[in-house]
């Protein structure tokens, strides 16, 4: 059975959930633009996003103590049951995991700072592609959330296994690269840690769409992406 | 609704089994073909707007309605195998299998001791004194209120608390070695702790009977049964796993009473 729309009897109970909801989105929203911004600053070799970042990341954390409040709150007073009581649980879930991703996304943005002390490298353009990847993932997971539509968190699920393909392939021509111009290992290593901390998003997005597809259905996401 | 009537305990044996069950008052349809098995040693908890038909399908299983006027009940229920509403079955007989606790306690004006003394004494359940002392004993044990009133069993029934006197009920309705014990709203006058002590008897209970409540509480229906039965409007709309039916209901109505919307 699917999300309920209808109102609840208590309009108080009705507007906690959706304060937690809206939460949500915020922190998805907000940590969407950090990821971008990061990989944008990687691609130029930018270190002044840093400020950016970092008060957005303030932002982030904040929310996800919000969102925690906001449950442990639900739990006591509203004992939410059936949809709600998925949407609860699966709301601190999603929170934990966009504070990583948000965590992940700053890291990203300090390496910017690091790349800028060496001249431009062609390898940036892998993780380039990476990122292009793994926003979409997040992009579309939180589209998944917003919506309460499992379709979507269901495509993601699986489209991390081109994550973890295309990383993989990455660190392999870096290693040949660094090994034929060990110019490189000093920019290449900064770069293979902004791979690892995409791929990690990726494994945050898939979590997430786990979560939402619990939320929707009830019921775990498993091999063939049915119940 | 054709999963409606499955036990959802396949490791339990079939205690109840109603089979379109209908009944009307005075004409007013107040149940509607309503078909259910219920397993044996386990709670199954009957929830529910009211006036929806709980009480009605409750006092089916022991043939209350038979003194309501204007109470007419249809279909088939029966108790391991036993048509309940056959001539041969004597409704007196049934209701000592068949014991029934309601929201108010109603303990007879009588001493504690011959409260839970009546039934035994009527049934001829106890050959002598020292026997009926030793069912009064066992039953104020099994209902968890011996230690509370081993040293006053003369005083009267209606001189404990409220959460004693539905203990006592209790006391009163295994004296008579029911099968069954139907519970209609049984703490809904009690304060929380009473009421805890109430829930942790019938956890106990289920090992040897089979136990049907009726409440208005949600929290108090997951924490106490095994099996969930939502009735809205007179009909059986949903029944399975309460673990089930309070984390992924699949049906709207039960959805939305459960979660306090608007249905
Ligand atoms: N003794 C009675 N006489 C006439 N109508 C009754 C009687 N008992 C119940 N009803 C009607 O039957 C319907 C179901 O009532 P009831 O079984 O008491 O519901 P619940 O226990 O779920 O609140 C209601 O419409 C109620 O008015
Ligand atoms: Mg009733």
């Amino acid at each position: 059975m699917a999300l309920s729309r209808t109102a609840h009897i208590v309009t108080a109970y009705g507007e906690e959930l959706d304060q937690l909801a809206d939460d949500l989105a915020r922190m998805g929203g907000l940590v969407e633009t950090q990821l971008e911004k990061a990989i944008a600053a990687v691609v130029r070799r930018d270190a002044s996003v840093k400020p950016d970042i970092k008060a957005r990341e303030a932002q982030v954390n904040a929310l996800q103590v919000d969102v925690e409040k906001r449950v442990l709150r639900l739990f006591a007073l509203r004992q939410p049951l059936a949809t709600d009581l998925r949407m609860t649980i699966s709301a601190l879930k999603i929170a934990t995991d966009l504070e990583r991703v948000g965590d992940l996304a700053k890291n990203i943005a300090y390496r910017a700072g690091d790349l800028a002390g060496y001249a431009p490298v062609s390898l940036t353009q892998q993780v380039e592609r990476l990122g292009a990847i793994v926003i979409k993932q997040l992009r579309e997971v939180l589209d998944a959330l917003s919506s309460a539509d499992v379709e979507p968190a269901v495509r993601v699920w699986h489209s991390d296994d081109e994550v973890d393909e295309r990383y993989n392939t990455l660190v392999r021509e870096m290693l040949l690269s660094m090994t034929e111009d060990s110019g490189l290992v000093g920019p290449g290593v900064h770069i293979l840690f902004v791979a690892k901390n995409l791929e990690r998003i990726g494994d945050h997005a898939t979590n997430i769409a786990e979560a939402v597809h619990f939320m929707v259905t009830a019921s775990p996401l498993v091999e063939d992406g049915k119940s | 609704m054709t999963d409606a009537i499955h036990n959802p305990a396949d490791e339990l044996p079939i205690k109840v089994a109603a089979r379109d069950v209908t009944v009307s008052y005075s004409g007013k349809q107040a149940l509607h073909n309503v078909s259910i098995d219920i397993p044996d040693r386990s709670v199954t908890a009957f929830i529910g707007p009211s006036g929806c038909g709980k009480s009605t399908f409750l006092r089916c299983l022991n043939r209350m309605n038979d003194t309501i006027e204007g109470a007419k009940v249809g279909g088939s229920l029966t108790i391991d195998g036993q048509e309940i509403n056959d001539k041969s079955i004597d409704p007196v007989v049934l209701r000592a299998s068949v014991g029934m606790v309601f929201q108010k306690p109603n303990p007879f004006p009588k001493s504690i001791y011959d409260n839970v003394a009546y039934g035994p004494r009527i049934h001829g359940l106890a050959l002598s004194r020292p026997e009926l002392d030793e069912i009064v004993e066992n039953a104020l044990h099994k209902a968890g209120l011996w230690a509370e009133v081993s040293d006053r069993l003369a005083h009267p029934g209606t001189s404990l608390s409220g959460g004693q006197q539905q203990r006592l009920v209790i006391a009163r309705a295994i004296a008579v070695n029911p099968e069954v014990i139907l519970m209609d709203e049984p703490c809904s006058a009690l304060d929380p702790i009473a009421t805890a002590r109430i829930e942790e008897l019938i956890d106990e209970l289920r090992e040897n009977y089979c136990i049907i409540i009726v409440t208005h509480s949600m929290q108090q229906a997951a924490r106490v049964s095994q099996q969930t039965a939502f009735f809205h409007m007179g009909n059986l709309v949903e029944y399975g796993p309460t673990e089930d039916i309070f984390t992924n209901p699949r049906d709207t109505r039960t959805q939305d009473y459960i979660t306090g919307r608007f249905g």
